[in-house]
């Protein structure tokens, strides 16, 4: 069996940042196993404009920023083996994959990066009732028919879903000549960033409908239709309150999972909150010497976000081979009152070098809001806080000096008046 | 001039199709589908009963009694699983155990193998099951399986064997002739000695068109379920019935041969036989009632819901004779469950009480049993998979990630004798489309896939019927 030192699994910005940051820690032997034939991941079909604005500081296209990291990994000279599919990794760090040169291949692996990126929730998921007609797609998969293969699902269209994905593709579906007749949210808030609010729907008059949910999709063969209703505060249809829209199509943008089947396979603990692994300061799983980052482990909102993840968990998957990383102890930390949950969940100070970026969501969306962090129960520091919205991911910096003494946790609430 | 017209190819029209196959006899099949098993056939609980539960001497008890005897060395010889994993019937209260007994005593009358099954025991072999479960019983013959798989094999042998399948084709009408009937489609005339009708829930309607005293109604009672995810510890090893009541068997519990869950089907009668959407009410009630058999359900892990409609007949049986003011038109119809187990009994029965009276059946001696299946990488050793990447690479690209489907499989389904032409006939076949993702990763890959190896472009390829195309524009067009 080959041995490698680091593998890689996922070739998107995560992956990528994992890979080009181990070798410029000096690690030789670095494999980057990816399914689809090229690298980039998600990015490949995000032709818009709007990444890279920290990392760059410029606006770059989806596959644009994704070339900068190819480059990178190019010439750091990052193995890559494309069309590769990880089929399996076992607790020992043995990972299988597939591919059409090689067929079915075991490597020993010293440390593994998990970067296997998000899928997106499907109509199944959430038993949406009605017909089931050609016509429904996940946003995600329309925007790759439009934006890869040059064809449009639909020329009416209604959205499910104020997420990303779908703002976006309200948009480039109407650029493209369809008409988006609107789009329903379940929630009293959008799940999409403000500016794809502003940029998406509000300059092209798309009307969001906020607490409304679809009840029926019609039509046998093709989608002829389908009907929203308004919902309560507790999420259940108001009777009476039924819209009808005649479209052809319906778009899901209904949240996405991460991709977590592999990981689940080698019974790394999981977080039931993100979907993804449970990870220490060092982006380490429950399991030493396997690591996680990007979409794989909570479901991101930038990339920068992302490529920063990579890079500190290609970091640590070098310490950890250079047997830097202490993979025990620590104190825990916890979301509390309005904070749904907390990134990483468990510090070990010892393994910090200067500080500790948290990236943590809320509940709900408020002004003026605070930001209570506790250390081992106790409040210790309170941040104000303008403006905060579940869709958007917050972050929030913590010298080393100042979670050093914590014993059991340290915890992180919103109060809102 | 065809000897016999077979309408519908569902599981009943596909197993006479097979079975006539094997006779020197002319065979056309006709379905209004794009694909065989399309309708009733590609939406039910998928379970070979034993025959515990039809009524006293009824064709539904004779013919799931020998349907469950004879599916194993059919699937054996298809190559489609079939896994007896056996069923539990579950009492939850006094009246129910009373019930539950009586079962009991049928099942012995007939022969099915049963036991009784206590509490401790049930909760040792089935972990999940519900905290009211008293007793059950065990019915260890039961089995499960895939029943357009099983539908699909049989269509293919057919058809090699001769049988001339006609696909997308609607029966809209049928005059008597001299010689038998004039079968009219929508895409010609058909002329036939005889006809079998397995239209399914359309049977009544068929039926009309030959006879002004149609004496029996069906009328389409729905079922509707959720599908689970594959789970890394199985909600339930067994299928779990509760005590059948007057709408039928109730809602259940079972593992599918491909690993996921099913839980349903509701039962209630709808006027559209086309009406197969799923609602919340009745969606709501499957998961009320699936909490009285098991606990702990990961409703988390949905994938899909569908719908299916029982042909349930006004005689509350099957109705397998020959039409009274139509001679040689043969009616199988009231097909509903166990319709399923007993399919291949009933191609049996309609052969040997009917047909063979009619006709001379003369075996034909190059007539084929099974073909080989579509490559299953899954079921191949490492070495034999590799073995076959090294043949042809396209078995090591591997493009449904949920259900890690190669594109060698995909290419096969395609271009079998039976092949698949749409999106879901891929689906039925080799699986894409089927898992976690509900082919949102897969299906631009399968529908570039279709487009290559039919030779036409990507947005003529279907999801299911002619209309139903997958892209409905180029970009800029
Ligand atoms: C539609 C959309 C719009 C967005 N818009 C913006 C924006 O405007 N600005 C911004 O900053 N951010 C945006 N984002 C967020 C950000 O770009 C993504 O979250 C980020 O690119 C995700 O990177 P990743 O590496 O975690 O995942 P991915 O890019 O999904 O990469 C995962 C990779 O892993 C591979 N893989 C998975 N499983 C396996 C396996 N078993 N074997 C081999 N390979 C495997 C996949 O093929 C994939 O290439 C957007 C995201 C989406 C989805
Ligand atoms: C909810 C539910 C659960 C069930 N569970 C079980 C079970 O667990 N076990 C069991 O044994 N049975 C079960 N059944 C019953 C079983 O599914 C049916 O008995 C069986 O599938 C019927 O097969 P069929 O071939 O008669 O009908 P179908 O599969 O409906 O085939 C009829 C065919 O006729 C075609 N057709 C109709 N009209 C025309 C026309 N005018 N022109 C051309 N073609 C036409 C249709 O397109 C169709 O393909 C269940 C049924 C349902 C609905």
């Amino acid at each position: 069996m080959r041995e490698v030192d680091v593998v890689v699994i996922g070739g998107g910005s995560a992956g990528l940042a994992a890979a080009c940051k181990c070798k410029e820690e000096g690690i030789e032997n670095v494999v980057v196993l990816e399914r689809d034939k090229e690298l980039g991941g998600i990015l490949n079909q995000c032709i818009h404009n709007g990444f890279g604005l920290h990392t760059f500081n410029e606006e770059l296209s989806g596959p644009a920023y994704a070339e900068r990291f190819i480059d990178k990994a190019k010439a750091l000279n990052v193995e890559c083996k494309l069309n590769t599919m990880v089929t399996h990794i076992s607790k020992d760090k043995v990972v299988e994959y597939v591919n059409p040169e090689e067929g079915y291949v075991r490597v020993q692996a010293k440390a593994i990066v998990l970067a296997m990126g998000c899928r997106e929730r499907t109509r199944g998921a959430i038993s949406i009732p009605g017909y089931r007609p050609v016509g429904v797609y996940n946003a995600g998969t329309a925007q790759r028919y439009l934006n890869m293969d040059g064809y449009l699902v639909g020329k009416r269209v209604f959205i499910l879903g104020s997420g990303d994905i779908g703002l976006i593709m309200a948009r480039r579906m109407t650029l493209e000549g369809a008409k988006v007749l609107g789009v329903a949210e379940i929630m009293p808030y959008s799940n999409g960033l403000a500016r794809n609010m502003k940029q998406c729907l509000e300059d092209f008059d798309i009307p969001l409908y906020l607490s409304h949910t679809i009840t029926n999709i019609e039509g046998k063969e093709r989608v002829s239709g389908v009907t929203i209703s308004e919902v309560d505060s507790n999420r259940n249809v108001v009777p009476g309150t039924e819209k009808h829209f005649d479209v052809d199509t319906l778009l899901l943008s209904v949240g996405l999972i991460p991709e977590n089947s592999l990981t689940e396979e080698a019974e790394i603990e999981m977080n039931p909150v993100t979907k993804g692994a449970m990870v220490n300061e060092s982006y380490e799983t429950s399991i030493p010497g396997i690591f996680a980052c990007g979409n794989v482990l909570h479901v991101h909102d930038l990339v920068d976000f992302v490529s920063a993840e990579g890079a500190k968990a290609g970091e640590s998957a070098a310490r950890y081979i250079r047997e830097e990383l202490k993979s025990a102890g620590g104190f825990n930390c916890k979301a509390k009152q309005n904070v749904s949950y907390v990134m990483p969940t468990r510090i070990n100070v010892e393994n910090v070098k200067d500080k500790v970026e948290f990236l943590f969501r809320v509940r709900v969306q408020a002004r003026n809001a605070t930001l209570n962090l506790y250390k081992d129960g106790e409040l210790f520091r309170s941040i104000p806080k303008r403006h905060v919205a579940p869709a958007e991911m917050e972050k929030l910096i913590m010298k080393k000096s100042d979670l050093e003494g914590i014993k059991e946790s340290f915890e992180i609430e919103l109060v809102v008046d | 001039m065809q000897d016999v017209v077979i309408i519908g190819a569902g599981i009943i029209g596909s197993f006479l199709a097979h079975d006539l196959s094997k006779y020197d006899l002319k065979v056309c099949v006709i379905d209004k589908e794009n694909d065989v098993a399309n309708e009733t056939t590609m939406a039910n609980s998928a379970i070979v009963h034993s025959g515990h539960d039809p009524k006293d001497d009824t064709l539904k008890a004779k013919l799931n009694l020998r349907g469950n005897e004879m599916y194993e060395d059919i699937c054996k010889k298809l190559h489609v699983d079939f896994k007896r994993i056996g069923a539990y019937v579950v009492a939850t209260n006094d009246e129910e155990l009373e019930e539950l007994s009586r079962l009991y005593e049928q099942s012995k009358r007939r022969n099915v193998p049963v036991r009784y099954v206590e509490r401790e025991e049930l909760v040792k072999n089935e972990p999940n099951i519900s905290d009211i479960a008293i007793r059950a019983i065990d019915l260890p013959s039961t089995g499960i399986i895939y029943p357009w798989e099983v539908a699909i094999a049989l269509m293919e042998v057919a058809v090699a064997n001769g049988v001339d399948l006609h696909l997308g084709e609607e029966v809209t009408a049928i005059e008597k002739s001299e010689n038998g009937y004039k079968v009219i489609t929508s895409k010609g005339v058909i002329e036939t000695k005889y006809v079998l009708n397995a239209a399914g829930v359309f049977a009544d309607d068929i039926y009309r068109m030959v006879s002004d005293n149609v004496e029996f109604d069906i009328t389409p009672r729905k079922g509707e379920y959720f599908v689970l995810d594959k789970l890394n510890q199985p909600l339930v090893n067994h299928i779990l019935y509760p005590i059948p009541s007057q709408k039928g068997k109730g809602v259940l519990v079972l593992p599918t041969t491909h690993g996921n869950t099913l839980l349903g089907p509701s039962s209630d009668f709808v006027d559209d036989k086309k009406g197969i959407n799923n609602t919340s009410d009745y969606l709501g009630y499957v998961r009320r009632e699936v909490g009285k058999l098991v606990k702990n359900v990961p409703m988390d892990k949905v994938i899909r819901n569908f719908a299916g409609l029982r042909p349930t007949s006004s005689t509350h049986d099957f109705i397998i004779e020959e039409a009274k003011d139509a001679p040689n038109f043969i009616n199988v119809a009231g097909i509903e469950s166990p319709g399923l187990a007993s399919a291949p009994a009933i191609s049996e029965y309609v052969i040997e009480t009917i047909l063979k009276n009619k006709l001379a059946l003369v075996k034909k001696s190059d007539a084929i049993d099974s073909l080989p299946p579509i490559t299953d990488m899954k079921k191949l050793t490492e070495e034999e998979r590799n073995a076959k990447i090294k043949e042809d690479p396209r078995y090591g690209h591997i493009i449904c990630r949920c259900e890690q489907i190669s594109e060698g499989e995909i290419v096969e389904a395609i271009h079998r004798n039976v092949g698949a032409t749409s999106v879901k006939s891929i689906k039925k076949r080799v699986r894409p489309g089927m898992g976690r993702c509900q082919g949102g990763f897969c299906e631009p890959l399968v529908v570039e896939i279709l487009a290559r190896e039919l030779a036409k472009q990507k947005n003529d390829i279907v999801y299911d019927d002619v209309e139903s195309n997958v892209l409905v524009a180029k970009k800029g067009a």
